[in-house]
Formats: structure tokens, C-alpha cells, sequence
């Protein structure tokens, strides 16, 4: 018998049409758990670092988390691992919505595609019975569109799908896979799909899920409950309303767009507009908004809304979620929120990515502004901020023209433009499209967290400690009154003596030594998060959420009746972790790699900078060119991999 | 005839509120699992948000009675602008569709106000207040003919699908081999 997670992987090959139900090693539980840690241990096994994204050996997997389809609010992401064709590192975007709990329910923990299509079709999975089915006639369709055409075909309402639009089909690197009000977007799994000609994976489960002491596990989800009732009811005093509340940031309750179009960059995360947010401008964003949002939406088991269902004037309807509500209108300079309801209809049933696409599309603007591409590339443009963005869109999900270059995303387009591109992609880390945010002074936490972080993405590596000093003793005080989810009482001092400016501000504090003990909780707490399918908006993202490292293993003991604590829990995600990086490493990543943008702050300290990622490399068992020691992979049980790192000459000496 | 008083039990359903969490599928799912809360399985719940998402239909619906044929409602409702057709509407498990069917044994499914406990347990899993439970005294007849327990449903259901003889001679065969 098998508690929470399934015991199976179905494995497809697309090439051959061979579907095999798998049953997986008991095993892989107590060492990595589930979700991102089972599934970087399969990349590890089974895709030689030669892989290359568009390679037939690329695996893509969709991975349930091993709380997925329990009672447990929330666990409901799904992780979809594959080699980057941006990035050529893992990457592992994950989609809330419904698909994973279903695919548990249908007997699996994970999908595994293997090889190419001759022709495209989609995946049917219903419990037992699994099919590879005819999509030629889905070639075309909106991302949104062919979940539901699928649905009627199967004559499944039920079913769950997650698609990808024409951007997938066409192997654009920010190509996103779609599913209900979620997407899987960053680092291009919808191009992967795309290049193994398979348009959608629908799935229908009617199996249970067990609990292994499922009275306890329901005893520990009243005090969860009651805490996110708690949270819901009392916000975070002291911080910006988006960062008050638990859930991914609630950016279709919220109105307020102050902070984010004053201080987040517009056009290619360039011009900052302190002034934007004007009593015009409110009012035309407020009631576009109010007037477009017809429900809040959640994913599956979770009572925040973080989604909505958006209806905007003659727009066909759609879901959207979290910052793509700006970024478009950011990105083209349109002062207009009604841009960006309509374009994002248009993106969504694409399948892009809404945080990096606006930014590829803005470097082509500034590109034309600075003669680097010229009229031929924009032959039957409009004019217009708008029409520009929006037929600049069209020819990249397309490729067709300059669209088939700024494809690649805008490290790759650069270089392949040449003519001094290369400084306008300056927005990237691991050749990926960051948050348009330009500050001031360099900030230890965020410098460490952007450089060396696996997922590349900020939004998905930070969240527990607060983004800035609190500038009264008193709110600190307040603040740490209650924070039951620290690891102890002693990080509190850390907090109280931080402030905004002086010897105890950034960038000299808190302390390297601090930084690397604040940073590796942060990611320790995503990690776990990934494992077990749970929002980081419910843990790891929000500031005092209701899952922490104190009710995690209780929460898994009683599910799987393995008895973890919190020691336990650490050891497998940081087994986890390391085998992460040093996958990556295999791939080709070492220090040189882990820097933030340039420009991302104006105030840069190099010394500082070394010192950090010295001291942070050391706390994490890391030698200086930031590749797991040979202790450190020996203590976590991992000594195989020290041996292949070791035999490809990654790592010298231990 | 003496009256009698009575407690009522009824859900109250505030669908405008619904986020199609869905977590009354797995609450209840889980609260009837055997052991309770041993598994989960929302295709098994007794209560189903119907959901048709570009629509803003999401509707929890409770398992009524069993219904031993189709009936013929076929008709479209409009409310609000949204369109609900009746079936999706409906608290019976019938032979028109899956709806409130055990997915093994295709038994009825009915909610039960899961007995015993303070409420239901959808109700109290829906953080939203989509699901609020209410309970009155009514007076009613004393006499009342006894309510047909879970057991009784089942049999009657497996009558009326395989007929009383076929399922006489099987519960013999099955007790011979003991």
C-alpha cells in the first residue's frame, strides 16, 4: 500500500506510441520525497548532460507534488521539468489549477515523455486506460480554446487539460503551457511540448488517494485552517497591501497599483515613472478592472482567489492570475490598463510566458528606436505603442520575420543581431528575462537569492523575510512578535536590528553570514514546497504563512506514515538540492554564472559581492566555484554523484 | 395524529461566492472513506461543484435521491445571463449520467449531512462561505415511514437494475462460498 503519492509513473514515448505503467521504488519517498526532488533525481538517472533542449533524449515530465490530492489546502502545483532551450539548465516551471490532484486520482505521481511525435497529437489519460490520440485539427487552436475543444470531444467535462497555444507549436523559448487559470510558463516546457509534437495531456482520475493516518492528518489541518482564517482576517502591517495578505499576490482583488507602476521599470525595464499613479490614471485602471474581473478564481483545494475570470468589454473571456494584469501595458508604455486586458486574451491563448515576453517585445521597440533593426524588419507595423506590441506578439508566436529571432528570447536574439544588441538584453540572468526592477543599493539577500538560486526566477525564491528593514523599532518589535514560523527565537535579533539605512542597513546587513543562514531557509522552504505540490503563495512565497517548517513534517508523517521531523525533512530537500545543482553543473553552470543583471541595482559593491557568494557558497557545502563538495554530497548520501562529478573533472580536489 | 418536533438540516448555497476550490468534494470524500478519512477521492463525494469555467458557472450540487430512470428534463435555464441546463442542475444519481455513482460499484451516492458530526464537513471546509448550514424545529406527523437506510438504497438500486430474482440468486451463491 502506497500513502499519499500514487506508486506509478506512466512513461510515453511518443516515438513509438509504447505506454508503460511503471511502478517506482517505495524508496524514492524516504530520499527525495516527491514533485521537484523525485523528479531532478530522474533527470539525473536518465538525461546525460550532452542532452541538448530540442534533443530526443529532452525528458518532459509532469510531476504531481506528493500532497497533491490530499486534503491538505493549496498542495495543488504541478512541476514540469525539462532542459531549458533558453536556459540549457533544468527548469521547472509549475502551474496551480486542477491537473495535478487529477493525475494522482488517475493512479500517477508523474508523466514522463520521451522522444517526438511523427505527427501532433495529444495525451488521454483516464486511470487505466491511456491513449495517444489524433491532434491535427487542434494545430492552431488558442491554448484556452483546446482545453475545451478536448474536453467535448472526450465528451469528458471533467477532464483536466493542460495545452499549449500556437507559441508551443512554434518552439517560441517562452512559450507557456496552459491549463484552467494557471500556466506553467518560464523557460519554455510549452516549446518542448511544441517540439514533441504533443498539443495537450488531458487527464481524468476517479482512484482514491490515501492517507496512511488520515485522523491525525485532518486533526493538524484545523490548526492550518484556523491560521490561514487568521491571516486572511489580520494583513502584515508595516508592508505594501500586495505583500499584507497570504496566497500568490492578490493582483486582481487589489486595485492599488501604486507601488508597482511607480516602481517596477516600464518598456524594456528601463523608464521609471514616480509620478504615474495620477488621479486619471487610477481611475481609468480601477474601473477597468473592477468593471473586467467577473469571479475570483482559485486552483484546486485552495480558499484564496487569487485568480479571476476576466470579461473585458468585446474581449472573448479568459483566466488570468498574478503580475500579467501590468506587464504588457508596462512593457509598451500604453498608460492604459484596457491594453492590457485585451492583449493578455491574445497572449493567453498564445501560450507565453507574461513576464518575459512583454520585456522581448519592449527590447525590439528600443532595438528599432536605436536603428539596430530597421523598417524592413518592421515592414506592416503600425505606429501606435499598442499596435506595435500587439502585431510585434503576432510575428513572434509565429516566427515569422524579426518575430522568428526575438523568439529565442532576448539574450539569444542579441546575439544573433549583433550590432551592439547585446546591450540591450540587459535584463537577464542565466540568459533569462528578470522583474523590471532597477533599485538602488545593492541588497545582500536579493544579490545572493537571484545568483544562485536553480529556479532563476525571484518571484519563486524569495518570501519569509521581509523585502526591507522595517524603519521603526516599534514595528519591528510588532513583527516578530509573532512569527511562530521561524526556525528559532534567535533570528528575531536579526530582524530588530536591521534598518532601513546606516551601519546596520544594506548592503552590510545583515551580515554575509546572515545573508547565507536567511537565504538558505528561504529556498529550504520553496524546496519543500516543490516536493510536496504546495502554492509557495500558501508557504514559502508570503510573509507569515500558514505551512512552516514546524507543521510540514507533521503534515507528511501523518500522510505517509513515514516519521520525519524537522531534521529529517531538511536532510532529503537539501539531498534534493544539492543533486539540483550539481545537475546543473553537469550542464555546464558554475560561479561565472551566478550574477544579477548590471544595471539591476545602480550601487554595486564587487568586494562585497565575492564575499557573499564566498560565504554562501561555504554554509552550503559548496566549493568556490559553487559546485557541491565531495563531503557534502557524501553526508547527503549522494556519493555517485561526487563520483561523476569527479570523473567528467567538474570537481577537483573534494 | 400527535406532532411531533423535528430537527431540519438544510445547506444554503451561496454559489456567487463559489472560487471552485472544490474542497467540499475532497472534505466529504474523505469523511466517508472507510476508515473516515483514510482516503480520498472526490469522485466519490456526495456533493459536486458543476463547473464551466469561461461560463462563471461554478455550482455545488448535492446528491439527492436516486432516480431510478431518466426523466426528461432537457430544459435550459438562463439566470443572470449564464446558462445552466437543468441536468447540471440536478441532485439525482440516474442512469443518464455518472453523476453520484460510486466509481467501482456505480451505486447511488447521497448526501447524509454526515451524521454525527456537529455539520457537514463540506460546509465546514469551505473557507468561503459558499456552503452555510442551517438547522431548524419543524413540527411534524409522528408517525413517519422509516427512511430507507444506505443498505436498503443499495439493494433496491441493484433491483431495480438486474431484477430481485438475480440478485436473491447471486447473494445465495456468494453466501454458499462463504
Amino acid at each position: 500500500m502506497r500513502y499519499a503519492e500514487a506508486g506509478y509513473y506512466l512513461e510515453v514515448d511518443l516515438a513509438t506510441g509504447n505506454i508503460e505503467r511503471v511502478e517506482t521504488d517505495p524508496k524514492l519517498l524516504e530520499t527525495h520525497l516527491g514533485g521537484l526532488g523525485t523528479s531532478v533525481k530522474l533527470h539525473w538517472d536518465r538525461v546525460p548532460p550532452e542532452t541538448k533542449p530540442f534533443d530526443d533524449g529532452n525528458l518532459l515530465v509532469f510531476s504531481t507534488g506528493l500532497l497533491n490530492g490530499t486534503p491538505a489546502f493549496s498542495c495543488n502545483r504541478t512541476v514540469v521539468t525539462f532542459i531549458s532551450p533558453q536556459s540549457e539548465l533544468l527548469a521547472y516551471p509549475m502551474m496551480g489549477g486542477f491537473w495535478s490532484a487529477e493525475l494522482k486520482y488517475a493512479g500517477y505521481d508523474k508523466i514522463i515523455l520521451k522522444n517526438k511525435s511523427p505527427q501532433w497529437v495529444y495525451l488521454w489519460v483516464h486511470n487505466d486506460k491511456v491513449e495517444i490520440r489524433d491532434a491535427s485539427h487542434l494545430v492552431g487552436k488558442g491554448a484556452l480554446e483546446t482545453q475545451d475543444l478536448i474536453r467535448e470531444e472526450l465528451n469528458e467535462p471533467n477532464a483536466q487539460v493542460a495545452a499549449i497555444g500556437i507559441a508551443g507549436e512554434n518552439k517560441v523559448f517562452t512559450a507557456s503551457i496552459e491549463q484552467s487559470r494557471s500556466s506553467a510558463s518560464r523557460l519554455g516546457g510549452g516549446a518542448v511540448m511544441g517540439d514533441k509534437k504533443i498539443k495537450a495531456v488531458a487527464v481524468r482520475g476517479t482512484k482514491d488517494v490515501f492517507l496512511a493516518r488520515g485522523a491525525e492528518f485532518m486533526e493538524h489541518m484545523k490548526g492550518i485552517t484556523d491560521y490561514i482564517n487568521f491571516r486572511n482576517e489580520n494583513p502584515v502591517k508595516g508592508v505594501m497591501t500586495i505583500l499584507s495578505g497570504i496566497g500568490s499576490p492578490q493582483e486582481f482583488k487589489h486595485t492599488d497599483e501604486k507601488w508597482h507602476t511607480e516602481n517596477f521599470m516600464w518598456g524594456n525595464a528601463r523608464v521609471r515613472r514616480r509620478d504615474f499613479w495620477s488621479k486619471e490614471h487610477e481611475e481609468e485602471w480601477v474601473s477597468t478592472q473592477l468593471n473586467a474581473v467577473k469571479r475570483f478564481v482559485s486552483c484546486y483545494n485552495c480558499p484564496q482567489q487569487c485568480g479571476a475570470l476576466v470579461s473585458h468589454k468585446d474581449v472573448p473571456r479568459y483566466m488570468a492570475k498574478c503580475f500579467g494584469k501590468l506587464t504588457y501595458s508596462m512593457g509598451a508604455q500604453v498608460d492604459q490598463l484596457d491594453f492590457n486586458f485585451r492583449i493578455l486574451q491574445r497572449a493567453t491563448e498564445y501560450g507565453v510566458d507574461s513576464f518575459s515576453t512583454p520585456q522581448i517585445l519592449a527590447f525590439a521597440v528600443e532595438l528599432k528606436e536605436a536603428g539596430i533593426l530597421t523598417d524592413k524588419d518592421f515592414e506592416g507595423c503600425p505606429s501606435d505603442p499598442e499596435g506595435r506590441f500587439s502585431w510585434l506578439l503576432d510575428r513572434v508566436v509565429r516566427r515569422e520575420g524579426i518575430g522568428d529571432v526575438l523568439a529565442d528570447g532576448t539574450y539569444w536574439a542579441a546575439k544573433k543581431i549583433g550590432k551592439g544588441a547585446e546591450e540591450f538584453a540587459h535584463n537577464t540572468i542565466k540568459k533569462h528575462e528578470q522583474l523590471p526592477l532597477k533599485l538602488s543599493t545593492l541588497d545582500p539577500l536579493y544579490f545572493l537569492m537571484y545568483s544562485t538560486n536553480e529556479k532563476i526566477s525571484i518571484t519563486q525564491i524569495e518570501g519569509n523575510w521581509p523585502q526591507a528593514a522595517f524603519p521603526t523599532r516599534e514595528q519591528r518589535e510588532a513583527f516578530v512578535k509573532d512569527w511562530p514560523q521561524l526556525p528559532d527565537e534567535s533570528w528575531k535579533q536579526i530582524l530588530l536590528e536591521w534598518e532601513p539605512r546606516g551601519e546596520k542597513g544594506i548592503p552590510y546587513f545583515p551580515t554575509p553570514e546572515m545573508c547565507s543562514q536567511i537565504v538558505d531557509w528561504m529556498e529550504m522552504l520553496h524546496n519543500i514546497d516543490d516536493a510536496i505540490g504546495l502554492c509557495a503563495g500558501m508557504g514559502s512565497f508570503c510573509l507569515k504563512p500558514p505551512y512552516h517548517i514546524h507543521n510540514y513534517p507533521k503534515l507528511i508523517s501523518a500522510a505517509t506514515g513515514m516519521d520525519l521531523d524537522e531534521a529529517g525533512l531538511k536532510k532529503i530537500v537539501n539531498r534534493s538540492r544539492n543533486l539540483h545543482r550539481a545537475l546543473n553543473n553537469r550542464l555546464g553552470m558554475t560561479r561565472a554564472d551566478e550574477k544579477p543583471p548590471e544595471d539591476h541595482w545602480k550601487k554595486r559593491f564587487p568586494e562585497l559581492e565575492q564575499k557573499l557568494l564566498d560565504t554562501y557558497y561555504a554554509y552550503k557545502g559548496w566549493n568556490m566555484n559553487g559546485i557541491p563538495t565531495r563531503a557534502r554530497l557524501e553526508e547527503l548520501d549522494l556519493k555517485y554523484v561526487a563520483d561523476e562529478l569527479e570523473q567528467r573533472g567538474i570537481l577537483k580536489n573534494g | 395524529m400527535a406532532k411531533i418536533k423535528k430537527k431540519v438540516k438544510r445547506i444554503k448555497i451561496d454559489a456567487d461566492k463559489c472560487n471552485g476550490c472544490r474542497s467540499c468534494e475532497i472534505a466529504c470524500s474523505a469523511f466517508h472513506a472507510t476508515p473516515k478519512y483514510s482516503s480520498i477521492n472526490p469522485a466519490r463525494s456526495r456533493i459536486r461543484v458543476i463547473t464551466h469555467r469561461l461560463k462563471d458557472i461554478w455550482l455545488p450540487v448535492f446528491a439527492g435521491e436516486y432516480a431510478p430512470a431518466e426523466c426528461s428534463g432537457r430544459d435550459v435555464y438562463i439566470i443572470d445571463g449564464k446558462e445552466y441546463d437543468e441536468c447540471g442542475m440536478c441532485r439525482a444519481a440516474c442512469p443518464s449520467r455518472d453523476l453520484f455513482k460510486e466509481p467501482d460499484s456505480g451505486l447511488p451516492l447521497k448526501c447524509d449531512m454526515c451524521e454525527g458530526e456537529e455539520k457537514p464537513l463540506c460546509v465546514t471546509w469551505c473557507l468561503n462561505d459558499v456552503l452555510v448550514f442551517e438547522e431548524r424545529e419543524e413540527e411534524v406527523e409522528e408517525e413517519e415511514a422509516a427512511k430507507p437506510g444506505e443498505l436498503d438504497l443499495g439493494i433496491e438500486s441493484l433491483t431495480n437494475r438486474f431484477g430481485l430474482q438475480k440478485v436473491m440468486d447471486t447473494v445465495a451463491r456468494m453466501s454458499r462460498k462463504g
